[in-house]
């Protein structure tokens, strides 16, 4: 009996940190960016130009007859970052060197990077000759999904630390390291001083705009490679998948007060309530839903959202909220 | 050996578009002395502090630093340079603490704890007060620029530049800081302190430079000075500094307020057993540190803020009748002749829209006038240019945009649009916050106009010394209580400022006092 138990804990655990991680990664991200002050609702654009990159890079490497492992592994990647490293200038040019609107730049960035996802995606698929609206790239996941070959043998203790592929570790320890550095560190005070009074840290001496830049460059590349995770997870690319994820990830921010190992918290709850409805036949509860009830699980995840919004909200410790200066843009000489 | 000042600038001209801040501005300040920079607003006084400490860059001229040309293109630089400066906005990250604030910006390693020794130590030095772990949020206004001080001594500065340090302070925490300030001076530091308050120049600086729209015109040695040659410096002619008091005619119970309780969105009171009587052809002052409740007060009076028990009574002059004015929306209580003239710090909050032109201000208040279904804009037309010409609004014309006028003008154009009405009551808060000497008088004579007009004038007032000159009576509020009512005639400031701090036990800027006694 207890043995059931606990393999079913393991099973959902594992599973739940497999679908929050493309949110973590997106959170992550985010945090970074709003910590300089700068509201990025360009994310889920930003996750879809990161997962088509390196699906495209994928495929296109995937045609060469003997695929280099190493090469195989590094090419998407780089293409990823690179893809949303784009989507995060465009975003810092227009919203940090032309103090721009950032809610209607990052707006217009969602609808411009699922456009490109979609479009290349399209492409692909006309290429690949299939009818599904999807490409697949099942070589180059086969690889990515590859985990410690040990890692069954240690019992649930394996099960539950080592059994991921490598982009799991990465994304924890990405969130890790940017709690670190936020917290911690000279760098992560200067960031955070940026994004609650530019002025200040200004007079105090601190580059704001190169703190601007370098937070939402790096938080889009890696809020990038939470698309990409995505796709790696679906073994492909397909049109409309990635957008929702990005709200989520965008509302896991506030769900994390703006604390990325708080966000690791949060994504593996809402890699839970993303999977619902698939877990409950394997987890042997033997329910049956009508047809059509599965959308009503998927609805689960953004009423957690909302509710987390409203109690965020609600409290008032000044710690809780966002950076004050999130959303304006700063000019020194402004008047 | 030739003399070598600490600081000097030779022909500093700095221009925003086609507006000339400073115009050939050459002056000095020598080592272990306070030079006082006096001018009335927008005479450049900070735009030219601002250069010396990073913020602007000087479009020409020269910057010398112990006889030595420097370039100081940003805050760090000025910091290398030993220049730190005091803004009279605190450059303060409230979420941080007091010892994360002063570290800010500052390279090598990341060490707190030793920073927050170092804080301590130069706190014993100078005889601060200060928590170095305590959040900024949390802190007085004082502490706030304790902090701020701090952080410049951190940094080894040895000029230090204060942005109008008192306007924030009771005359108690104002005479602290000046110990302070003599003690740096004594230790061998400059300071330069930018004010328009002509007392604390010749009570602490050593001299005083003279800035007059953008253009430096004197420097006078302090013991060389007195009020009249320093005002007659800065405007540039003569100007009388008295304001007139006349003895209140027959004054009567205009406005009684009652046991007033409001609370804010928390559900804590921001006024609290709140009594008084406003009288007709009287000015009642109201004094107290920024965010006390004034603000509420005045809101609940117009009607503006929810009133969760008591009572405000309104004494009709003609029909003399008791009103009460809790049952009454905004507009009746308007046409009872109650006037809310309030500007806000950012001057153009309540009253009036900065991107609409005079005229249409004006239609503000006449807007529900008439039957046809097309506005009427002669009327508003004729009082806009009525006022533009009898209080002297400078604008291009009456349908130049609000915002685009100094804050002077603003100020008169809203003063005149709610005394145009001829108003019963006229509540007027920080109406002369920002102005510069021969505006905030012009407000005043309209003030006292007023009140010899049989009005009763509410005027809640920052400058202790204008409050104690004009106010037939003045109401202390602390905390959202009233802490007193002085005759004033016969009180001092100090008096009032013991006042403004008694109810007070910890203090933040934002009004989420902390109102147990």
């Amino acid at each position: 009996m207890f043995e059931t138990i606990l393999s079913k804990f393991v099973y959902v655990l594992t599973s739940s940190i497999n679908n929050g991680m493309p949110v973590l990664f997106g959170a992550t991200g985010e945090i970074l960016t709003e910590k300089s002050g700068h509201l990025n609702l360009g994310i889920p654009g930003v996750m879809a130009v990161g997962g088509i990159s390196g699906v495209i890079a994928a495929f296109f490497y995937g045609q060469v007859p003997d695929m280099n492992p190493v090469l195989t592994i590094l090419i998407p990647m780089l293409a990823c970052l690179l893809g949303s490293l784009v989507m995060g200038l465009i975003y810092c040019f227009l919203t940090v060197t032309l103090r721009a609107n950032q809610n209607v730049t990052g707006l217009a960035l969602t609808t411009f990077g699922i456009g490109i996802g979609n479009f290349f995606g399209a492409s692909i698929i006309k290429i690949t000759h299939v009818d599904i609206p999807s490409v697949r790239i099942d070589a180059t996941s086969k690889l990515f999904k590859a985990t410690l070959p040990f890692a069954s043998k240690l019992g649930w203790f394996g099960e539950i630390f080592l059994s991921y592929r490598f982009l799991v570790y990465l994304g924890l320890i990405i969130a890790f390291i940017a709690s670190f550095i936020l917290f911690r560190t000279r760098l992560g005070l200067h960031l955070r001083a940026v994004g609650e009074n530019p002025a200040t840290a200004d007079a105090a001496g601190i580059n704001v705009n190169k703190y601007k830049y370098f937070a939402t460059c790096i938080g889009s590349m890696i809020a990038g490679l939470g698309g990409f995770f995505y796709c790696i997870d679906k073994n492909g690319w397909s049109n409309d998948t990635i957008e929702p994820l990005g709200w989520i990830a965008i509302a896991l921010v506030i769900f994390a007060i703006w604390k990325p190992h708080m966000a690791v918290v949060g994504a593996i709850l809402f890699g839970l309530l993303l999977n619902l409805y698939d877990l409950i036949p394997a987890l042997g509860l033997n329910i049956k839903f009508p047809q059509g009830y599965d959308k009503l699980f998927k609805m689960i995840p953004y009423i957690v959202t909302i509710v987390v919004l409203i109690i965020t909200s609600a409290r008032k410790k000044r710690e809780y909220q966002p950076p004050s200066h999130l959303g304006l843009s700063y000019f020194r000489e402004d008047r | 050996m030739e003399h070598i000042p600490a600081l000097e600038l030779k022909n500093i001209t700095k221009k925003f578009g086609s507006i000339v801040a400073n115009n050939n501005v050459s002056l000095s300040a020598e080592k272990g002395e306070i030079l006082a920079i006096l001018g009335e607003n927008g005479s450049g006084k900070t735009t030219l502090m601002n250069m010396i400490s990073g913020i602007y860059f000087p479009d020409s001229g020269q910057i010398f630093i112990n006889g030595k040309e420097v370039v100081i293109s940003s805050p760090k630089d000025a910091f290398d340079n030993g220049v730190g400066m005091i803004h009279q906005h605190f450059k303060l990250v409230d979420v941080l603490t007091a010892a994360e604030n002063i570290v800010l910006g500052l390279d090598g390693r990341f060490n707190l704890k030793s920073a927050v020794k170092e804080v301590a130590s130069i706190a014993g030095k100078y005889g601060f007060d200060i928590d170095p772990l305590k959040k900024i949020y949390e802190m007085s206004v004082s502490e706030k620029q304790t902090v701020e001080i701090i952080k410049v001594l951190y940094r080894n500065a040895d000029i230090l530049i204060l942005d109008e340090p008192t306007a924030v302070l009771t005359p108690q925490e104002t005479d602290k800081l000046f110990d302070v300030l003599r003690r740096m001076k004594d230790e061998g530091k400059t300071i330069i302190i930018i004010t328009h308050k002509l007392h604390e120049v010749l009570s602490l600086s050593d001299r005083v430079a003279v800035l007059r729209k953008g253009e430096y015109i004197c420097t006078i040695k302090t013991s060389e000075a007195n009020e009249s040659v320093l005002t007659e410096a800065m405007v540039g002619k003569k100007i009388s500094l008295n304001i007139e008091r006349a003895e209140p005619k027959d004054p009567v119970d205009r406005l009684i307020v009652q046991d007033l309780l409001c609370l804010n969105r928390e559900g804590t009171p921001v006024l609290q057993d709140v009594s008084f009587t406003a009288r007709s052809g009287e000015i009642l002052g109201i004094a107290g540190i920024a965010g006390s409740g004034q603000r509420e007060l005045l809101e609940a009076i117009a009607g503006l803020q929810h009133i969760s028990s008591g009572e405000i009574t309104y004494i009709d002059p003609k029909t003399d009748k008791h009103e009460n004015l809790r049952d009454k929306t905004p507009v009746q209580i308007r046409q009872l002749g109650v006037r809310l003239s309030f500007v806000p710090e950012d001057r153009l909050g309540m009253g009036l829209v900065g991107n609409m032109d005079i005229v249409d201000n004006m239609m503000l208040r006449s807007y529900g006038k008439g039957k046809s279904v097309f506005l009427k804009r002669k009327e508003p037309r004729d009082l806009a240019n009525e006022i533009i010409s009898s209080l002297e609004v400078v604008t291009p014309s009456a349908s130049t945009p609000v915002r685009r006028l100094s804050g002077g003008n603003v100020q008169k154009v809203l003063v005149g649009r709610e005394i145009a009405s001829t108003p019963t009551v006229l509540m007027a808060a920080y109406p002369v916050r920002g102005l510069d000497i021969n505006s905030s008088y012009m407000i005043y004579n309209l003030l006292n106009q007023q009140k010899s007009n049989g009005v009763a004038v509410i005027f809640v007032g920052e400058d202790l010394d204008v409050l104690v000159e004009l106010c037939d009576r003045i109401m202390i509020i602390g905390s959202g209580r009233i802490a007193g009512i002085v005759d004033g005639r016969t009180s001092t400031k100090e008096q009032i400022g013991l006042l403004m701090t008694k109810n007070v036990k910890t203090h933040t800027e934002k009004g989420t006092e902390d109102v147990s006694q």
